[in-house]
């Protein structure tokens, strides 16, 4: 904790005034407040277009103790709106790091803020729900008064902020893993992708192409895809209307696999519900269980929304449960092939175990042709 | 589930040693509760009567037995269980659950393994069977062979090179083991790892030393289900064992692919191995580039990491983890071996989740080790692959620096912060790196400091050390801001800096040049104080139950003041020679008494491995070292805008009542006897006008100051001459004296040790010596029993085996004893516990218990010292006479007297059975200590053998301390003069019980001119084989019997008599009565001994 840094204040729309220090850019950043309780994974928590529009929590006091490298980045810059750390790491130390994370959010053009009590605000947050927040360095008073006048996250669509504008190949990864040209061809919406599903496709002997969120249905078969999955991103689904329509369009055409907000999505193209959670699940600690094998498994998650398990259509069936507090993570259909999972089998960060998923899916691919 | 047992037996770990400490106290007493809330009846047995596992009410049948496989068949063959669980009894508990096996003992009786299945063990044990289990695997484990013989050692390691690990298999934290940079080195280690490894096999390994070392608990069921609950990084780099490492939890320099990297395969090994409950899986990870660098190494290993170890068990490890995350390894191990499933066995702490889950941990835990080197300076202070430290600490903070620092203040090192520098290090003009000892040792931390304070560079200490810069330029900060705090003024600002860095106020003072107490008050002023938070194993996403607390300096305090009556128990920190579990056993109950009498229970402790920091053996538990600030600071955070709460100090050994008095300077409330009661019965002075006044006899002495007083007082009383400084614990710098020469000697050292505080002289008196523990209510006093050692004087009492009853007591001897406590008791105003330590003069010497006590001389009974406290023999006595003392004792601290409570007074009736308390060493570890017993505390543990009659009690007590002897066997004598004509009567039973003797030139002489045939070898080493350390080496040898003189270079030859004693595992006898109650049991009928539940001994039946 050098003394350079100047004084910054985190606000909650509650009222609640958090003082600390301002590092990264010194600008105003505001959004959703949420927490996340990985204890490693930051620099792929900051670039996770999941993210995008809120301020995370980390409740690990201790960031930035291994810099930024070039590995891990899961999408392209960083995506939060603004970091909330008890403490940042100035001298970080691990081979592969290039910079700090001070310089890191700096460089990007996104603030943050240490010295705060990052656990006190999680309970804030448990207790009460996740709230907008606002990063400053303006007096409390003044920042909450803007705060309030700000657009809320629940209102806004923060998927066409995130996705690819442009269609590409993944393909950087053809040195390890030799293209066999004719396994499968998989599309990904891009609702806010994480780099990593794209490698563990990749890996899996796929061809792997990315497509605008905002990507016709028709388009989308138009390119003979074997199969397709709908990524996680931010927000909330009930935005996604044009999301909805297009998934629905695919079922039963093609083998889909949805991931988090794909899952939701896919929910809501059958008939289900979505709602918001009080505090939402963020973190790569969360235990799951799969109906069928009643195996539990430890996940990776970042969601804020769940589907209503009261809404299911016939034919949608809960597939696994969290064992927390019993909603829903992941969907199979009786007759499409369709499955989902709320939580994120690619993980980065957090825990490996969740790739047979993937398998499953070119499994299903293969079934399917 | 169908095939769950109903009736399983847990084998405990026996006596404290260097590398099994009280942690599996912790697990196996979380173990019982956890089996039997699955409705299973649990069958315990432990040689350890220092635990509360071997409480009523903890398992339903306690067995306080040797723990052999003899004793374990007739448990087995008695209560007829159908599933042993070996998983939670350490390294001891797991080779005799093999050794059951292999006597085909399990077989024959039907008892299912488990947890850990036989083979697991097996593989992960012997290092053959782990290298191809790995290498099915497919995970990485460096170059490596495993050897039987030496020659064959010598073969395979030309082709490795050095520098080499190696590992003995089947031994305890890597006895026997370390690291050979030379060929000599090679030699010696090999030999003696082979010698050391009860298979006779060592490891050889490519060397990983520098790499970063990093482990994982993990736990898997039955069904599969798989997760880690914590994982550690250690702050030494590879090369030093890991209880001796300053470990950090989680990991701080692993980015998540390291960190999934390692997760996964930690996965992969515990599936591998078909584990069902929790394993610890050690890995090398390629360190920073800095350190590959410095070690000479380029990129072109095979791989990023390296399996190192896997224990398939409950581990100390597992314990410091249980404690870092709040999940119960050991509890959760339990109920999977009985057929639950993870997600079936509910998160305690969170009271709402399950098991199955992983802990997320929003702070930074730190444990440090405590060594013994305070007690033994000129030990081999290094640290290596074998372990040396007796015991540990836990922190809990918001950052590295602050866990660190409180780290150092909970290790009760005499007040040794991080400030803290050896005289050495600037006693040179110019300074030189090489001068500190900044590679792996106990002091390492102090010398880094050092360093950085001259203005070393953090990048010549990682490449020298192969230290993480993470953790260097943790330090680098907290040195900056020293300089701060000495050049700068304080300000709110810069003192909330430093306290958020885990400065103490003491600290604070010294380099702002203030007293503790100004930094205090001005802290308080600015209203700069301690929040606490709770670690509630998931970060704060839910909301948890658990009522267990951490200081920092943060915004919102978590733990409000408790409602109602409640009182606060300060435990007795980490386990170190002269305070063990014992005073872990008493803190328990007076938590658990005062909870019974409607107190909420409040336990301040720092140490991971004992059952006091388990969050559910008390109403509150903070963990926080156990000094004046952290105490201070409770109390006020428990006082709110109230009174705060009384503080119990009696059960948490010296820790607790040095605490007595800075608690009540500052006008905090102490339960039971007050601050001045334990003054005056600490300081000599005051006490001896006190025993004065009740005319009351004890050996003649004083307070002294300076070395001339202390002479002339010496002159006056006569030597030999006990010296001690005041306020000492485990006789900790207690010296015999024999002359003025070696009294001038030891002041120099002792004025040292503590300068604030006067030294003691008392005139030494051999005699026979006894022991009460007591309970006072300010009436009456309450003895539950007399104990009598079987050394006389001048062994310290925590050294001495002790027998109860009393057996060789006169009437008259037992009355005054009576009367004496009871009379200082009363005067003294104690209310609670006190121990009395007696010398009984006149008459012989040595009593031998198997004589009868007809026609003696008078004697006459005089008083050692009181210790207004509970004491290390309180489980001994309350389990041999069923008077559970701490309770009663915590209710007299209430204000129940012994009356209303339905006691009478004065000694408790004699119960119908012979218990002995025999200590336990870990010379083996210690390298370069002395093992002979003196004033000074040595033994790290403790056992007990019970039966109806004192020989088969003994022959117990001999067998659980691994002290007895076998007809036949060799023994070596070496006797000093004053003591020869004593050992002619030993001789003559040595050679009637078969025993072949060898024996040093003087004392072979003396056995040949018995007409006894005796071998002679020379105890110079420097002239001829075979000499005295080659009988011992070559295994001819199976006990030693030397005792020692004053003379020096005696002293030195005896010195190497008894390490290679200690190094071959061979028992040391340096006190003649020891060694006669061995000689004596040896010639008895032995092979009659009970083994019955301990209630059936006190049943009387």
């Amino acid at each position: 904790m050098a003394d350079s840094y100047a004084k910054a204040y985190l606000v909650l729309e509650d009222g609640s005034v958090h003082p600390g220090e301002s590092f990264g850019a010194e600008i105003e950043g505001h959004g959703e407040v949420v927490f996340n309780t990985s204890m490693t994974g930051y620099q792929e928590v900051l670039t996770d277009p999941s993210y995008a529009g809120q301020l995370v929590n980390l409740t690990y006091p201790l960031a930035g103790n291994y810099g930024i490298n070039k590995n891990d980045f899961e999408s392209k810059r960083i995506q939060v709106s603004g970091l909330i750390v008890r403490e940042h790491c100035d001298l970080p130390s691990h081979g592969q790091s290039e910079h700090t994370l001070h310089e890191f959010l700096r460089s990007q053009g996104i603030p943050g803020i240490s010295g705060v009590d990052t656990r006190a605000i999680t309970r804030r947050l448990r207790s009460q729900g996740v709230m907008m927040g606002a990063i400053t360095q303006e007096q409390p008073e003044v920042a909450l008064k803007k705060l309030a006048q700000r657009a809320r996250y629940d209102d806004t669509d923060y998927v066409r902020t995130v996705t690819t504008e442009e269609i590409y190949d993944w393909d950087d990864l053809s040195s390890e893993t030799e293209l066999d040209p004719a396994k499968y061809k998989i599309l990904v919406t891009d609702c806010g992708l994480k780099y990593n599903i794209l490698r563990l496709l990749r890996q899996r002997g796929c061809q792997v192409i990315a497509v605008p969120a905002t990507t016709p249905a028709e388009d989308m078969l138009a390119m003979n895809p074997s199969g397709i999955l709908f990524s996680p991103g931010p927000g909330d689904p009930q935005l996604l209307d044009y999301l909805v329509s297009n998934l629905s369009k695919l079922l039963g055409q093609v083998p889909v696999m949805g991931i988090c907000l794909g899952h939701q999505i896919a929910a809501r193209a059958l008939g289900a519900k979505t709602y918001k959670l009080k505090f939402g699940h963020r973190g790569a600690n969360h235990p799951v269980k799969d109906l069928a094998s009643e195996r539990v498994y430890i996940t990776a998650q970042n969601h804020g929304y769940a589907v209503d398990p009261d809404s299911l259509p016939a034919g949608l069936e809960i597939s696994h449960l969290n064992l927390n507090d019993g909603t829903i993570e992941g969907l199979k259909h009786t007759q499409m092939p369709l499955f989902t999972i709320q939580y994120h089998s690619e993980a980065s960060p957090g825990p490996q175990d969740n790739e047979y998923l993937f398998d499953r899916f070119v499994q299903m691919l293969e079934e399917a042709n | 589930m169908a095939d769950r047992p109903e009736k399983v037996l847990v084998i405990g770990s026996g006596p404290i040693v260097i590398g099994q400490a009280a942690e599996f106290d912790y697990a196996g007493t979380q173990a019982c509760k956890a089996l039997r809330e699955e409705g299973v009846i649990t069958v315990l047995v432990n040689s350890n009567p220092a635990t509360i596992m071997t409480d009523q009410g903890i398992a339903d049948r306690v067995y306080i037995e040797p723990l052999t496989v003899e004793v374990l068949e007739r448990v087995i063959q008695t209560e007829r269980p159908d599933g042993i669980l070996p998983t939670l009894g350490g390294q001891t508990g797991l080779n005799l659950a093999v050794a059951l096996a292999d006597a085909g003992v399990l077989e024959k009786y039907n008892v299912r393994m488990l947890g850990t299945p036989l083979e697991t063990i097996r593989k992960s044990e012997d290092r053959e069977f782990f290298r191809q289990f790995l290498h099915e695997l497919g995970e990485p484990e460096p170059n490596n062979v495993s050897v039987s013989t030496i020659e064959e050692a010598r073969i395979r390691a030309k082709d490795l090179g050095l520098p080499l690990v190696i590992r003995p298999a089947y031994t305890l934290g890597g006895t026997g083991g370390g690291i050979a940079e030379t060929w000599e080195e090679f030699e010696t280690i090999a030999a003696n790892g082979l010698a050391r490894s009860p298979i006779s096999q060592v490891l050889l390994e490519q060397s990983l030393v520098g790499w970063k070392e990093i482990e994982y608990e993990v736990m898997r069921d039955s069904a599969d289900n798989c997760i880690t609950v914590c994982n550690m990084e250690n702050l030494d780099p590879m090369g030093v064992h890991t209880g001796d490492s300053i470990v950090v939890a989680p990991s701080q320099t692993l980015t998540d692919k390291d960190y999934q990297m390692l997760r996964s395969a930690s996965l992969r090994i515990i599936r591998g191995l078909g584990i069902e409950g929790g394993c610890n899986v050690q890995f090398a990870l390629q360190p920073h580039t800095l350190v590959n660098e410095a070690l000479g190494m380029g990129d072109q290993h095979q791989s990023p990491y390296y399996v190192i170890e896997v224990n398939p068990r409950v581990s100390r490890s597992s314990a410091l983890a249980s404690k870092a995350t709040g999940y119960p390894i050991a509890r959760v191990a339990a109920k999977i071996a009985v057929g639950k499933r993870l997600d079936e066995i509910p998160n305690a702490v969170t009271g709402m989740t399950q098991a199955a889950f992983e802990p997320a941990l929003d702070y930074c835990v730190v444990k440090f080790p405590r060594w013994p080197f305070d007690k033994f300076p000129h030990g081999d202070r290094r640290t290596t692959t074998q372990m040396k430290a007796t015991g540990e600490v836990m922190v809990i903070d918001r950052s590295f620096e602050a866990a660190l620092q409180k780290a150092t203040r909970s290790l009760e090192l005499g007040g040794r912060s991080l400030l803290w520098e050896d005289q050495s290090w600037s006693a040179r003009e110019k300074f030189s790196l090489d001068d500190l000892p900044i590679g792996p040792n106990d002091l390492r931390v102090w010398a880094l400091m050092a360093a950085l304070r001259r203005d070393v560079s953090p990048g010549t200490l990682v490449r020298k050390t192969h230290v993480d810069s993470w953790f260097i330029n943790a330090l680098a900060r907290i040195v900056a801001m020293e300089r701060r705090l000495l050049s700068e003024a304080l300000t709110p600002d810069l003192l909330l800096r430093a306290k958020r860095m885990g400065f103490s106020d003491e600290q604070v003072g010294t380099l702002a040049d203030m007293l503790p107490e100004q930094v205090r008050t001005q802290r308080l002023q600015w209203d700069i104080r301690p929040v606490y938070k709770m670690v509630d194993t998931c970060a704060a996403e839910f909301e948890a139950v658990t009522p267990y607390y951490y200081s920092t300096y943060d915004q919102e305090n978590e733990a409000p003041p408790l409602p109602g009556k409640k009182a606060v128990v300060i435990g007795s920190g980490p386990i170190r020679i002269g305070q063990g579990i014992e005073f872990d056993y008493c803190s328990v109950h007076a938590a658990w008494a005062l909870s019974q009498e409607g107190y909420s229970s409040i336990m301040v402790n720092s140490n991971p491995e004992t059952v006091s920091t388990d969050f559910d053996a008390s109403d509150r538990l903070y963990f926080e070292p156990l000094d004046e600030e952290a105490l201070r600071d409770i109390l006020d955070n428990e006082a709110g805008d109230d009174q705060p709460p009384p503080v119990v100090v009696q059960f948490g050994g010296q820790t607790a009542i040095d605490l007595s008095q800075s608690l009540g300077n500052a006008g905090l409330p102490i339960l039971g006897s007050s601050a001045e009661a334990i003054d005056i019965a600490s300081d000599r002075k005051k006490f001896e006008e006190f025993m004065v006044g009740l005319g009351i006899p004890q050996p003649p002495g004083a307070t002294v100051s300076s070395v001339q007083e202390a002479l002339t007082v010496a002159q006056n009383i006569g030597y030999p001459a006990v010296v001690r400084p005041s306020y000492v614990l485990g006789g900790r710098a207690m010296e015999i004296v024999q002359n003025a020469t070696e009294l001038i000697r030891y002041l120099t050292v002792a004025s040292e040790i503590a300068s604030d505080k006067p030294v003691l002289i008392d005139h030494y008196m051999e005699g026979k010596e006894c022991e009460v523990d007591a309970i006072c209510d300010g009436q009456r006093v309450l003895i539950p029993g007399i104990m009598e050692h079987i050394e006389r004087a001048g062994v310290h009492s925590g050294d001495s085996m002790a027998t109860y009853p009393g057996l060789n007591l006169s009437d008259e001897e037992i009355a005054a004893i009576v009367d004496y406590t009871t009379q200082i008791g009363v005067a003294l105003g104690v209310r609670g516990l006190m121990n009395v330590q007696f010398v009984i003069q006149g008459g012989a010497p040595y009593r031998s218990p198997f004589l009868s006590n007809d026609g003696r001389q008078s004697t006459t009974v005089y008083v050692l010292e009181v210790n207004p406290r509970g004491s290390r023999t309180i489980p001994f006595i309350s389990k041999v006479t069923g008077v559970p003392v701490v309770r009663i004792a915590t209710r007299v601290m209430l204000g129940q007297s012994l009356e209303e409570q339905g006691y009478e007074g004065g000694l408790w009736p004699t119960q119908n059975l012979v218990g002995i308390k025999a200590p336990v060493f870990s010379m083996v570890k210690l390298v370069g200590v002395d093992w002979h017993l003196g004033p000074e505390m040595k033994s790290t543990g403790e056992v007990m053998g019970i039966d109806r009659d004192f020989p088969n009690a003994l022959t117990k007590a001999l067998m659980a301390a691994g002290l007895s002897l076998e007809t036949g066997m060799g023994v070596l004598l070496s006797i000093a003069d004053q003591h020869k004509a004593e050992v002619a009567s030993l001789v003559l039973e040595l050679d009637q019980a078969g025993c072949q003797l060898y024996a040093t030139e003087g004392t072979a002489a003396m056995i040949s001119a018995m007409g006894v045939p005796v071998t002679m070898t020379t105890k110079k080493m420097g002239e001829g084989h075979p000499n005295v350390v080659d009988v011992i080496e070559d295994g001819n040898v199976g006990a030693v019997i030397n005792t020692i003189s004053e003379v020096s270079s005696v002293l030195r030859d005896g010195y190497l008599i008894r390490r290679s004693a200690a190094e071959r595992q061979v028992p040391c006898f340096t006190s003649l009565d020891t060694a006669r109650a061995a000689v004596q049991s040896l010639l008895m009928e032995h092979s009659n001994y009970s083994v019955q539940c301990i209630d059936e001994y006190l049943d009387g039946g």
